[in-house]
């Protein structure tokens, strides 16, 4: 396991008595990119700007490297910010720009111009030194914010929504782009995002967050595939979340009808939820002799490139199929999954949980 | 396009007309004036009066008194417009209008105050007595000359400045703070060089009403402190003799537009 780098203790924060974060924990280890994930307003910026220095918690405290660091203001901490909107200083030019991280920490001349060479390289922007910050497009200008941040060496590189104003080709590009860095320069991203594309392209481990509480924190993989509440399962990628019954163990009754599962242990005729992404979804031809086949008739199919979207109504719901088949409006079509792609959640308790399930 | 251009032309006529009439024609009235003799003729005699001692001498008092006024403007606001547009708080600009509020107020009505205030028997020297403290010799010095100035001209240093500063964004200090600046760095590398053009700004519309006022040098100097602006005005209302005064106000004229030039050279090579 990796040297732990940051932790999080009971954080809380409120803003004009809005509970923004609630009694927050978390751990960031070396080298890990980690990306907190959730919808505006979860927190996730909030907490990035704690650690940045740039809020103080009302409570809890805010470890590195061992050393709580809670009261330290920012310009004390051993860590640098990529802002959302660059924040690069109009008046100056590229190099100046760069520089004034190790000009404040009193570099000599020759160590800040090699450092410049070097980070201009590092973001693909060999030449740029003189050039005034208006002349550059949103991209370059995030380059030029990632260059200034990552010239100082910090430990922990925090990313505010860094890709947040780019145009669709150019934030993909910046994906893979910052992988490479990340690999380069071998430090801690902490990346604050509400694309969860972004996240589970990039990250080590997602932290989905959602109104001050951390929902489920685990690889981009778990998080999509093992979803803990619905919240998760709506929020990153696409769904079917229903209201079922777990019958027994590996079996789960939706909309009446019986399917197959692999989840054990939620006692007999226990109501939970019951999530099955669209792509796991196989429509076949409707069959009305077998009183356990769920039919549904097709309302839409949408061409999508590599599949098709297809949507199917089924008594009250009406489900998202990704279907590499196309299928006829009006069609009577059957839904079938396999066990091992129904997953099953338990039901919100408390009137908390209540809230984030009823998140749409 | 012929036809935008007509509507354009047509929408820029009455400024046309207005410019022409109200600039240009009474500057060529005042041109005409300082470079004819009262007798007729051209001459130059009538700006190379600046030559003589006494007028030498309101030329230097004016700009010592506007550059005075200025730079105490600028250092009274600087800080509070600093303090205000930095304040997360929505009563920021409503200070501001507060301390602007002066300039709804007519000006002449102003100074006079000034002048109950500052007088020989005025409220400060009440107080003075009241206080068993000797009397100050306020009214009619350099000091009330520059205590006015600063009172009806601070507002045009505070409306640029505040403008400027309050549209620096919050990032920008945060980047700096980020990048390891304390709050003297990010002042010097971030705040006051991005502050810059309100600084001119106001600067300019200090020290240019300052340099040719003659209303607050009359009232607050009682007449005995003359100002370049004082022996124009005197020179149209009391000596009648326009060719001079016109001489002494194209003079002042091209005296402050050739600092202008200067400065905006300076502030190039900057």
């Amino acid at each position: 396991m990796a040297q732990e780098l940051i932790r999080l203790e009971h954080i809380s924060k409120q803003f004009d008595g809005q509970l923004i974060l609630d009694d927050l924990e978390l751990v960031i280890h070396e080298n890990e990119f980690v990306t907190l994930l959730g919808p505006s307003g979860c927190g996730k910026t909030t907490t990035l700007r704690i650690i940045g220095g740039f809020e103080k918690p009302d409570e809890g405290r805010v470890i590195f490297e061992g050393k709580d660091i809670t009261d330290l203001p920012p310009y004390k901490r051993q860590l640098n910010t990529v802002f959302q909107k660059y924040a690069l200083f109009p008046h100056m030019d590229v190099a100046a720009n760069i520089a004034f991280g190790l000009r404040m920490s009193k570099k000599s001349k020759t160590y800040i111009d090699d450092k410049i060479k070097y980070a201009l390289k590092l973001v693909n922007l060999d030449g740029y030194e003189h050039r005034s910050v208006d002349s550059l497009s949103g991209g370059q200008q995030q380059r030029i914010a990632i260059a200034r941040a990552i010239v100082n060496e910090p430990k922990v590189l925090l990313l505010d929504e860094p890709l947040g104003a780019l145009d669709l080709k150019m934030r993909q590009d910046m994906q893979y782009e910052l992988i490479r860095l990340k690999k380069e320069l071998g430090i801690t991203f902490l990346y604050v995002t509400h694309d969860q594309e972004e996240a589970l392209t990039m990250s080590d481990m997602v932290v989905v967050m959602n109104q001050g509480y951390i929902q489920q924190m685990g690889t981009p993989v778990e998080v999509y595939n093992e979803p803990e509440c619905a919240f998760v399962a709506d929020f990153i990628g696409d769904s079917n979340i229903i209201d079922s019954v777990m019958v027994r163990d590996r079996l789960v009754r939706i909309m009446g009808k019986e399917f197959e599962c692999v989840d054990t242990g939620f006692g007999l005729e226990t109501p939970v939820d019951v999530v099955i992404r669209p792509e796991d979804v196989m429509l076949v031809p409707a069959d009305d002799d077998d009183p356990n086949a769920l039919n549904g008739v097709v309302t839409d199919i949408i061409f999508k490139g590599v599949f098709y979207e297809v949507s199917v109504m089924t008594e009250d719901y009406e489900w998202q199929v990704n279907s590499l088949d196309p299928f006829e409006v009006g069609k009577r079509v059957r839904i079938t999954v396999d066990p091992f792609d129904i997953q099953i959640m338990n039901k919100p308790v408390s009137e908390d949980e209540e809230a984030i399930a009823s998140y749409d | 396009m012929i036809k935008t251009r007509r509507v354009r032309n047509l929408f820029m006529a009455p400024f046309a007309v207005w410019s022409i009439l109200f600039i240009i024609v009474p500057l060529l009235l005042i041109a005409g004036y300082a470079f004819t003799a009262e007798e007729g003729g051209f001459t130059l005699a009538n700006l190379a009066i600046m030559g003589r001692w006494e007028y030498r001498k309101a030329l230097w008092l004016s700009v010592a008194l506007a550059l005075a006024s200025t730079v105490l403007c600028l250092l009274i606001a600087y800080p509070l417009c600093l303090i205000l547009a930095q304040w997360k708080l929505k009563k920021g600009s409503e200070l501001i209008l507060l301390f602007v509020l002066p300039l709804w107020m007519n000006s002449l009505l102003s100074t006079m105050a000034w002048q109950t205030i500052l007088e020989r028997n005025g409220l400060i020297n009440q107080l003075m007595r009241l206080l068993g403290l000797p009397d100050l010799h306020l009214i009619n010095t350099p000091f009330a000359i520059v205590l006015g100035m600063i009172y009806n001209f601070l507002p045009y240093m505070i409306l640029p400045l505040y403008t400027v500063l309050s549209a620096i964004s919050v990032h920008l200090r945060e980047a700096a703070q980020d990048l390891g600046a304390g709050p003297w760095h990010t002042f010097l590398h971030v705040i006051l060089p991005l502050s810059v053009p309100g600084i001119i700004s106001g600067i300019t519309l200090v020290f240019i009403p300052s340099l040719t006022t003659f209303v607050i040098s009359a009232m607050l100097g009682g007449g005995k402190i003359l100002l370049i602006g004082n022996i124009i005005e005197q020179e149209f209302t009391a000596t009648y003799n326009w060719h001079l005064g016109s001489g002494l106000s194209m003079f002042l004229m091209i005296f402050i537009i050739f600092n202008m030039i200067l400065s905006a050279v300076f502030e190039r090579n900057e």
